[in-house]
């Protein structure tokens, strides 16, 4: 027997899977169905505990190709865990995975109760341990921090054009998923990966079509030295930004931003596109939001949450820039948004033809 | 986009009868419909033949035509009525279908009626197999190789190009009718031949054989703006090969990555967009277990039993949103009902697996094939929600009443186990828990069945387990895991041998659409094992509570008229201020509806999943009395628990069904019954046969629908009657009874325990010895003296009132030589009661329930005694599902075999007859076709004077006879002209006669007690392929032929609104 203690005091039982550790951090959940691998290799669960609502999770073992990044996640909750997947790439199983990967859990958890519960009072820190300590002090003062520093890649590298090499995007990893990438190569770019510390000169000498703004973990108001290097690159060239890259993109224009009570973690989010009024389904994984008022006269609110109305995108014409809360990378969940990526590559290629033609 | 508010008066088309592929899922989206339509404001006007349903009833219409479903009808409606629109995504194929020939033939057009929902385009792209090959040849979704074929040698000719085994499926027709899977060239022959003629369109489908590939269901959304949702997914345990209706069902699909996930999401999405859907769709897929190759297997373009039992599963009512769609609002304008937060464009998150699993009907066909395939044979369904799968699998393999609380059942033959394994039957599931738990490996069973490892991996943790309880007997560490795995205490018990267990205190989650991500007020639970219950921490509102039990799955015999029942003892319950919960475990209904009752347990009904809940809701009274067989044999138990049971007793129960006790009430009374006795043993049926004298009526006690019930005219006959109940083990006696082929009559009462209310008598067509379920029923009565009619009041009453009942009792008459004897009484509700409700006006659940809570009937306004019959008339008649299994024994006897009914109503009853049997799909040919009808007799010798009437008849209606052999020369020593034909056994000369046209009808007796029946079981499976009816008892003949000298057709009949009968009384 194991534990899950709660900074509220509650106390869930449950058996030990992957690493024998103990951790605290920050406990959230997500409802998607299927996609448990993506989830795992997110680098923007850094700092958290992540349980799963739906409680069947590793039926298909572990596919290394289905891999987003490096886990960043503190801890995994599920409800039970398949040790014998049946898949035609399955390679191994999830506690393998996780055991390897030094990421302890638990398995056999009421999960629908710790969702009930972050629901009703909203995201705290939890701590996974094989004995219920006396003092939960340790376990209120977890705070998430320097997320993005620890997630980012060490050194730029390059990523092929698929097929043709159309446009050349830089993209800024504050935690990105591979999925943006694959979704730029696939429509044509290259990408080069700059790491999270890389200044706005560098990037900008080495004349790019494009800057792409990644994903990432944490509060974004941290990232002081990045909001400083965006503010340098827009205006200059096409920006799009996703969940952390749109929450920067925001600061970095005077907005501002704030903590959700439990934010969106799955692949069922509706969020209304306020040009067309088609609604989308989205895969989402964030904590905070862009108080879209915050940038009145600067930009337009794009998408909102059909569900809470919080912001999920904005636009900035002049500056050639768009940003999205959600994820059109979709890995896991829903792919119905890929289409932003063209919209991206439209851009491109609108200011190539105005502008300096590239070779 | 907004309503749309030019759209005043709606049309909604049912679904008709039900039959197999075709069932109590309509009723479910189709009352959601005509709710959603009235909320809105708009006038609901409503067809369909099916007086069973809720859908039918009252309020839920304006105005309500049970009338025949066919495109004269309709458009008589459609001109009388003029609604500006056509909502038909609801009724099954069969509203489709209609809606697509009122298209054809202009109607739609003329009347300026517009199609709601999905467009004629839409439904066309999806329907036809040509356009939709194209439709998703343009937008690059893969299908499975196929050509279209109309006649044999093309489609030989097709197999030659795609290469064997191939699949034949017919266009246009539901629950895949006469479609199959062919080896070789000589079995595409015969299969191509029957898909050739299930399909109205004389067309079918070769396509290449995908068997054994994974079969993944997407149920979708999409509104005319094209904002597009997947509402769920489904995996089928089974794969490629079984139709999905027959197939155990997982949601959400298991066993799929998310690529794979997303790559079939995204396909659906595309597809229903290409097609350009308005409403809901179901998308089908095969997926290459080995690779990411997949097909699209199918596309419905209409909510359908997927869909039903998607939103079940998800709590997201598919056609409620499909309704308000076609109303012209978005999906993001439509709040999701659960969450009030949030909006209906959203997919649901599921935190829980759901398995739903077929109920077929072979106890119904001994003999008949259990083998499945592309062709549906389940009559109905459960469906059962864990947190495990083996949790909700074991939930839903005991909710199926097959006698199994767990998957152990005794093999259907003494085949070796590999070989049973790959027959595709009915017992599948169990076949693969055997072998596991004989060590077979999961790797060989896959080879042999294809059903995903991972669901073997789960059934081979299942057999560990219950071998190591058999093994070291029970534990108390054991006991969580067992429960965990969804054991009952009593399979606990008698698999451990254990006396007394901990007991488990289960506790309930809610279905909420969104995995606990929002707070949702929906009072819809399931168990689990989990430490905190949210039906307890539930608000309740302080008013008394009652629990309702449901009646399980659809079962010949036990079916949609349940359901009716159920849901107004739920209503009125409400109405009169309780707290009402309802426990049942069948998606199709309206009963399961989470907005039906207070509160829905979709859980088993078996005894320690039900104490469970009343564990938690602490009600003042429990009731079994609308919930059929399947919540009546809970009785006693629940007497024994010390539950009160609402209106009907224990001991009530018991005096109906116990023999002994019976007699002794009848005698009291001076009423006669068929003579019979009570016999546990071969020695004692036979000595009890022979004393009645045969022909005597053998059945078990305790039981509904006429299971294993027989007519036995021999002692071999007997012997082996006993040899097939013995074997099986018996609980309650056998009961041997004088068989007296006399007039039938059905009576169904309501008492209050000091005043009874008879609200109609029915009389059958055909004399006893077809089952009351299966017979043409009268109301009122057609040739019983004022005298008789009397009697049976008086007697009805007296036996009401001794049973002690408050409520609902039904009771069985035989009129036999001018005497008036008892068949049955059983003191619930009956078949009957959805239909005499609607034609007499008398709302009959709502004053049982009312009586059973101690209210006098004298009170409630439709006075006691007699109601007061009308001057019309209203027949029912039974509808029969043998296309869909094509070689079961069809001929009438005492055990059920109908799936469905239909009502005529008419001022006459030849009138009423006309539209009755119309509705239930009879060809009735006009008075001008009349030269060009055939009909064919063949009947035992007994028969022939009968026989020789009907041949009169017809010779009078100038129809043209033919006759098999000793047949046609008693009809021909008559004087009567008559064509002989050799028997079925000698030739085909019968097929060939049928297939050029020239027989229209078929009368045939005699299989019951000879070896014939073999050669029959062939005839008739040709006859249903070519629609042409087959009719096993002369009175039915009878009946026949009143209508086909009748002046009645589909033009000239009144059309009857039931809501307002007034009308039809009218000048």
């Amino acid at each position: 027997m194991a534990y899950l203690v709660l900074s509220n005091g509650r106390i869930f039982e449950g058996r030990r899977i992957g690493a024998p550790l103990n951790r605290v951090g920050e406990l959230v959940f997500t409802t998607g169905m299927e996609g448990y691998l993506e989830t795992l290799t997110d680098p923007s669960y850094y700092g958290q505990i992540v349980t799963q609502s739906f409680p069947l999770i590793g039926n298909y073992g572990v596919i290394e190709e289905d891999f987003e990044g490096r886990s960043a996640l503190l801890g995994y909750i599920v409800r039970e865990l398949c040790d014998d997947p049946s898949n035609f790439r399955s390679q191994y199983t999830l506690n393998e995975y996780l055991t390897a990967h030094g990421i302890p859990g638990l398995c056999g958890v009421d999960t629908r109760e710790i969702v009930r519960l972050t629901r009703e009072e909203g995201v705290m820190n939890a701590m996974i341990c094989d004995e219920v300590p006396e003092d939960l002090s340790a376990l209120k003062a977890f705070t998430v921090s320097g997320a993005v520093s620890s997630v980012t890649c060490a050194a730029s590298c390059v990523y092929p054009a698929q097929d043709v090499c159309r446009y050349h995007v830089a993209l800024m990893d504050y935690g990105a998923k591979r999925n943006i990438i694959r979704s730029l190569q696939s429509r044509g770019c290259e990408v080069t990966v700059y790491p999270a510390a890389t200044p706005a000169e560098t990037v900008l000498a080495s004349r790019p079509d494009g800057v792409m703004l990644s994903n990432g973990p944490g509060d974004p108001k941290e990232n002081t030295f990045q909001i400083q290097q965006i503010r340098k690159m827009l205006g200059k060239l096409p920006v799009f930004g996703i969940c952390l890259g749109h929450q920067l993109t925001a600061l970095a224009l005077g907005g501002d931003t704030v903590k959700l009570k439990y934010g969106h973690r799955g692949g069922n989010q509706p969020v209304r596109d306020l040009s067309t009024g088609r609604t989308w389904i989205t895969s989402q994984n964030h904590g905070y939001a862009v108080i879209a008022e915050t940038l009145n006269g600067t930009g337009t609110q794009s998408f909102v949450n059909a569900n809470d109305g919080s912001c999920e995108g904005m636009s900035y014409p002049e500056l050639q820039c768009f940003t999205v809360q959600f994820h059109p990378e979709a890995a896991s969940g829903p792919r119905d948004t890929g289409f932003l990526f063209d919209h991206f590559c439209d851009m491109m290629r609108r200011t190539g033809k105005e502008g300096d033609v590239h070779a | 986009m907004p309503k749309d508010t030019s759209i005043r008066k709606v049309l909604v088309i049912g679904s008709g009868p039900i039959v197999i592929g075709q069932a109590a899922e309509f009723d479910y989206a189709g009352a959601q419909a005509c709710r959603v339509l009235k909320e809105e404001g708009v006038n609901v006007v409503l067809v369909n033949s099916n007086p069973a349903t809720i859908m039918t009833d009252r309020h839920l219409a304006d105005e309500i035509y049970l009338e025949p479903l066919n495109p004269e009808t309709l458009r008589r409606i459609i001109e009388a009525e003029r609604p500006d629109g056509l909502l038909a995504g609801l009724g099954g194929q069969t509203a489709l279908t209609l809606a697509m020939q009122l298209d054809k033939d202009g109607t739609l057009r003329e009347f300026n009626v517009r199609l709601l929902g999905s467009p004629i385009e839409a439904i066309q792209r999806a329907e036809d197999r040509e356009q939709f090959r194209d439709t998703m040849r343009r937008i690059g979704q893969p299908c499975v190789p196929s050509e279209i074929a109309e006649t044999v040698p093309d489609a030989l000719s097709a197999a030659g190009h795609i290469g064997y085994p191939v699949i034949v499926r017919p266009a246009y027709t539901l629950g895949g009718s006469g479609g199959g899977i062919a080896a070789d060239a000589g079995e595409l022959r015969q299969i191509a031949r029957s898909g050739l003629d299930a399909s109205p369109i004389h067309q079918i489908l070769v396509e290449k054989c995908i068997s054994g590939w994974k079969e993944i269901e997407f149920e979708t959304m999409r509104d005319a703006l094209g904002n597009t949702i997947a509402v769920c997914s489904m995996e089928n345990v089974d794969p490629v090969g079984i139709h999905t209706g027959d197939s155990v069902v997982v949601a959400p699909a298991l066993t799929l990555s998310d690529k794979e996930y997303q790559m079939l999401r995204s396909a659906s999405l595309e597809i229903i967009s290409s097609i350009g859907i308005v409403g809901g769709c179901n998308c089908q897929f095969a997926l290459n277990p080995d690779s990411f190759e997949y097909a699209v297997i199918e596309v419905n373009p209409r909510v359908s039993r997927s869909s039903a039992l998607a939103s079940k599963a998800t709590g997201y009512p598919i056609a409620k949103i499909t309704t308000r769609i076609a109303l012209g609002y978005s999906l993001d304008e439509i709040p999701n009902d659960i969450t009030k937060k949030t909006c209906a464009c959203f997919e649901p998150a599921l935190d829980y697996v759901v398995v739903k699993f077929p109920k077929w009907p072979f106890d119904k066909f001994h003999g008949s094939s259990r083998r499945l395939g592309t062709q549906m044979k389940a009559t109905g369904e459960v469906m059962a929600i864990g947190q495990r799968f083996e949790e909700a699998l074991m939930k839903a393999v005991r909710g199926a009443e097959i006698g199994l609380d767990t998957l152990n059942a005794a093999p259907l033959t003494e085949d070796d186990i590999r070989v049973r394994l790959a027959q595709q039957d009915d017992h599948r599931l169990f076949t693969v828990f055997e072998a596991l738990k004989k060590g077979l490996s999961v790797e060989e069973i896959f080879e042999i069945t294809r059903i995903d490892r991972w669901f073997l991996y789960r059934l081979r943790g299942l057999a560990e387990l219950e071998l190591r309880l058999v093994r070291e007997g029970f534990t108390p560490e054991l006991y969580p895991l067992l429960k965990r795995c969804g054991y009952p205490d009593s399979a606990i018990r008698r698999l451990s041998g254990a006396g007394e267990l901990p007991g488990w205190k289960y506790s309930y989650k809610m279905v909420d659409t969104c995995g606990a991500e929002f707070a949702a007020e929906t009072p819809y639970f399931y168990s689990c094992c989990d430490a905190y219950c949210e039906s307890r921490t539930l608000s309740r509102s302080g008013k008394p509570v009652i629990v309702v039990l449901g009646s399980g799955p659809i079962r010949i015999g036990q079916g949609i008229e349940f359901d009716y029942s159920s849901v107004h003892c739920v209503w009125t319950l409400r109405s009169l201020g309780y707290d009402v919960v309802i426990i049942n475990n069948n998606p199709e209904t309206v009963s399961t509806d989470y907005d039906t009752a207070d509160r829905l347990y979709f859980e088993p009904l078996t005894p320690e999943d039900v104490m469970a809940v009343l564990d938690v809701e602490k009600p003042v009274g429990v009731v079994v009395a609308f919930g059929g067989q399947t919540a009546i044999k809970l009785t006693q138990f629940l007497d024994h628990q010390g539950i009160r049971i609402l209106g009907t007793s224990a001991e009530s129960i018991d005096i109906a069904e116990d023999r002994e006790r019976f007699d002794a009430l009848l005698e009291q009374f001076g009423i006669r019954r068929p003579r019979g006795m009570a016999v546990r043993t071969m020695e004692e049926a036979v000595a009890a046969a022979e004393e009645l004298g045969y022909p005597v009526l053998l059945r078990p006690s305790y039981v509904i629908g006429g299971q294993n019930m027989t007519i036995s005219r021999s002692r071999a006959h007997t012997v082996d009657y006993m040899e097939r109940i013995l074997a099986g083990g018996i609980e309650n006696p056998v009961l041997v009874d004088q068989y007296l082929p006399g007039i039938e009559l059905e009576v169904d009462v309501i008492s209050d325990g000091t005043d009874v209310l008879i609200p109609g008598i029915m009389e059958h067509i055909e004399r006893a010895g077809v089952h009351s379920g299966d017979s043409i029923a009268v109301y009122p009565p057609f040739n019983l003296t004022a005298s008789s009619l009397a009697r049976v009041c008086d007697i009805s009453v007296k036996l009401a009132l001794a049973l002690g009942t408050r409520g609902l009792v039904n009771i069985q008459y035989l009129i036999y030589d001018e005497e008036l004897y008892v068949i049955e009484v059983n003191p619930r509700a009956s078949r009957t009661v959805p239909y005499i409700s609607k034609v007499t006006g008398i709302p009959m659940v709502d004053l049982a329930s009312r009586a059973m809570l101690g209210e006098p009937l004298k009170n409630m306004g439709y006075g006691t005694g007699a109601y007061p019959a009308p001057p019309y008339c209203a027949i029912k008649v039974p509808v029969f599902s043998f296309e869909k299994l094509n070689d079961a024994d069809s001929i009438l006897g005492p055990e059920m075999k109908s799936t469905g009914e239909v009502l005529g109503i008419g001022l006459t009853k030849a009138e009423a007859l006309f539209k009755g049997l119309s509705a239930a799909g009879f060809s009735l040919p006009t008075v001008r076709d009349k030269s060009r009808t055939g009909v064919l007799l063949s009947v035992e010798d007994e028969d022939f004077p009968d026989a020789i009437m009907i041949a009169r008849r017809c010779y009078d209606l100038g129809i043209h006879l033919y006759a098999t052999k000793d047949t046609a020369r008693a009809i021909s020593s008559v004087g009567i002209r008559v064509s002989p034909v050799a028997d079925p056994s000698i030739s085909d000369d019968i097929t060939h006669l049928m297939e050029k046209g020239a027989v229209n009808y078929i009368i045939y007796t005699g299989a019951v007690k000879d070896d014939t029946v073999g050669d029959y079981t062939v005839l008739h499976r040709r006859a249903m392929v070519l629609g042409i009816p087959c009719l096993t008892s002369l009175d039915t003949a009878n009946a026949l032929m009143d209508i086909l000298g009748s002046r009645f057709s589909a033009r000239n009949t009144r059309l009857v609104d039931i809501n307002h009968l007034d009308r039809l009384l009218a000048p």
